[in-house]
């Protein structure tokens, strides 16, 4: 074995330190007995079973999974499409603008991106009456222009390194252009695509600044309900569910890298 | 007899046979401002083991993939069995393709990669299975039906995307380089594999290259290409022994370039002043030629013949042995003239300890026949 240097070791404890600490005390105190956050009043799971009783932060819960569910399911399909256009058009004028203005939404800030959106929707409600009031819908066309973004570059990379030939090589064999795409193309880039949708599913529930600009009064989502309630001062219950949501996604991240790399594999011999 | 070989080359294979199978006429292919084909006419005739040759960028892959659909050619029409198909997308060509990537589908198994092209055109699955079965078994693969690509080997994977093309039954096989990532050996094995399968099934097969001894040993004719055009068509023995250019002299086997002027024609034979080697050569060439015209004489190493002390022959040159080469079956000498020009020949070691072995430094005299060397004029 290598003699590893002392001092690499304590600078990558700190490193995973500095990381992780926040979020471990967090998941600690989550069962805390004690009201008072900074207490340690012995060893409890009641927030748990008081945050099933919020119907507030329920709702709030099952409205981001939807909204997430639905923009990452609408953003894998617009991406997709959008690099397929990008890497497959051959050259064309205005390319390489285009290239840049699709992940634009990437280093925009989220102030007015968000303010943007609202203005636009305003207009729209305007002019032609649609959307009606803000609200869910427009949280979710908010979250897919942006995650579209995301999943746009994702998978364009993926396409940019698949074989072109396998493609021609089908159509050689007579299989018709669509056929084509979903018999050889799609399952080839299906792990972009799950990739693609939990980024998309991820960023959306994460997201706070733009939904508070396009959200109105009737919908509230998950971070919303966090920010607000934290303001009001740091409860346990918060605790309690934000050490849920850091379970799930940790899950979920766990799982589709597991996928990938399995698929990875599986395809460079 | 070398009047008639540039304009009646093509049709020369197989007389009389019968329309050919592809019909290529005038395809020009331009991107940008190459051209990576440059008006190519070519005849290709069923059954026939017909090869492109020639070096890197010089247009083989453009034009093979003009025939199987994926290129649309810039001018000039492509015919399958007299049928224009110049705008025929490719999964409407009767043409299938084995790719030099061999492009197997990574999430398919053996047996399914080479039943795509079968459930394409919707054949019933008994009859299906039937066909994979056959077609696994003509390139010996049964025992790895059930693997991914990534679970074989290099000439595996070759046989399966062999077996994945033929598994149609198409009229035309289109193979790039189908052995260039081959060892030497297994590509020699395959070399016969694919001659003696492409026997048995009658398909026309059309095969990219750019090894020279890959093209003789399989082709029924040869396609030299060079900048995006065809330099000379003809069945490998013709194309070795009577190259039409200095080019096609040199891309295939080696050779003696004797550059010179003709003096005379004396019947069939060209009398050529040659100042290189310091001599009258003499060709055997009925075209007719102007006095005076620059013309170029070429000679096979092996046409080369030694003389014996005192003996005479046509072509008679005399030098000094700089170079030999042993290389087993042969050696190869490499004679100065006095002019410091430099002729190589080759001699067969017959014997396994020849009694008077040629040396270095060694001054002999060597000759050939007037019809064993050509005349090029380009
Ligand atoms: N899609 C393309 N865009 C631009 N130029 C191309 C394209 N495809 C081929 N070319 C050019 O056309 C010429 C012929 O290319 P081609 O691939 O047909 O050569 P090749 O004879 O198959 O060579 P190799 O033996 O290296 O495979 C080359 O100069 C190449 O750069
Ligand atoms: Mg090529």
């Amino acid at each position: 074995m290598t003699r590893r240097s002392p001092l690499l070791l304590s600078v990558l404890l700190f490193g995973y330190a500095f990381l992780y600490g926040p979020i471990i005390s967090l998941m600690v105190y989550s069962f805390n007995e004690s009201r008072l956050v900074t207490v340690w009043g012995g060893f409890s799971t009641k927030w748990y079973f008081e945050l099933l009783d919020n119907d507030q932060i329920l709702g709030a819960a099952w409205l981001s999974i939807k909204i997430a569910a639905v923009n990452a399911s609408v953003a894998v399909v617009l991406g997709t499409l959008a690099a397929m256009a990008l890497v497959r058009y051959g050259r064309f004028r205005g390319r390489a603008t285009l290239e840049t203005m699709v992940t634009a939404p990437m280093v925009m800030p989220d102030v007015i991106i968000g303010l943007s959106l609202l203005l636009l929707f305003v207009s729209m409600e305007r002019l032609t009456g649609w959307p009606q009031g803000r609200g869910q819908t427009t949280i979710t066309l908010a979250h897919i222009t942006f995650s579209m973004a995301y999943v746009t570059v994702v998978v364009r990379s993926r396409l940019a390194h698949m074989d072109r030939s396998l493609e021609e090589a089908a159509l050689d064999l007579g299989a018709r252009p669509m056929k084509v795409f979903f018999a050889i193309t799609l399952p080839i880039i299906a792990p972009a695509l799950a990739a693609g949708w939990l980024l998309a599913f991820t960023l959306s529930m994460d997201d706070l600044v733009i939904a508070s600009f396009v959200s109105g009064p009737g919908a509230t989502t998950l971070p919303m309900v966090v920010y607000s309630s934290v303001r009001l001062g740091v409860s346990p219950e918060i605790n309690a569910l934000a050490t849920i949501i850091v379970v799930i996604v940790s899950l979920a991240v766990a799982a589709a890298g597991l996928l990938m790399y399995r698929q990875e594999k599986r395809q460079q011999d | 007899m070398n009047q008639a070989r540039n304009t009646a080359s093509d049709a020369s294979w197989q007389a009389g046979s019968a329309e050919p199978a592809i019909r290529i006429e005038n395809v020009t292919k331009t991107f940008g401002k190459t051209y990576a084909v440059d008006d190519v006419s070519l005849d290709i005739y069923p059954g026939e083991f017909f090869s492109l040759l020639g070096p890197s960028g010089c247009g083989k892959t453009t034009l093979l993939r003009m025939l199987a659909g994926f290129e649309t050619p810039s001018s000039g029409r492509i015919l399958i069995d007299g049928k224009d198909v110049t705008q025929v997308a490719p999964y409407e060509r009767p043409i299938n393709m084995m790719f030099q990537s061999y492009a197997l589908f990574p999430h398919m198994t053996v047996a399914d990669n080479i039943a795509f092209g079968l459930k394409q055109e919707g054949m019933p699955r008994s009859e299906r299975d039937k066909r994979v079965q056959e077609m696994m078994e003509l390139v010996q693969i049964v025992p790895f039906a059930e693997r991914k690509p990534h679970q074989l080997s290099g000439g595996q994977r070759q046989r399966v995307a062999l077996a994945r093309a033929l598994a149609k039954h198409p009229r035309i096989l289109l193979l790039d380089e189908p052995l260039g990532a081959l060892d030497k050996k297994l590509r020699e094995k395959t070399q016969f594999e694919l001659v003696n399968i492409q026997e048995r099934l009658g398909i026309t097969f059309i095969i990219v290259t750019h090894d020279q001894e890959e093209a003789m040993t399989m082709s029924s004719r040869i396609a030299l290409m060079r900048d995006g055009r065809v330099e000379q068509v003809d069945p490998p023995r013709r194309l070795y022994e009577f190259p039409i250019s200095r080019y096609a002299a040199n891309f295939i086997g080696s050779v003696n370039l004797f550059e010179g002027v003709v003096i005379e024609q004396q019947g069939d034979e060209v009398l050529l002043q040659c100042d290189e080697a310091g001599a009258v050569l003499r060709v055997r060439d009925s075209r007719k030629m102007a006095s005076g015209m620059p013309l170029c004489l070429a000679v096979r190493p092996e046409k080369i013949r030694l003389l014996a002390p005192g003996e005479e022959g046509p072509n008679q040159l005399t030098g000094v042995i700089r170079e030999i080469a042993y290389l087993g079956d042969v050696s190869i000498y490499h004679l100065e003239l006095p002019g410091g020009k430099r002729v190589q020949f080759t001699q067969s070691n017959v014997q396994a300890l020849a009694e008077q072995p040629l040396t270095w430094d060694q001054t002999v005299t060597i000759s050939w026949r007037p019809d064993s060397c050509g005349a090029l004029s380009e």
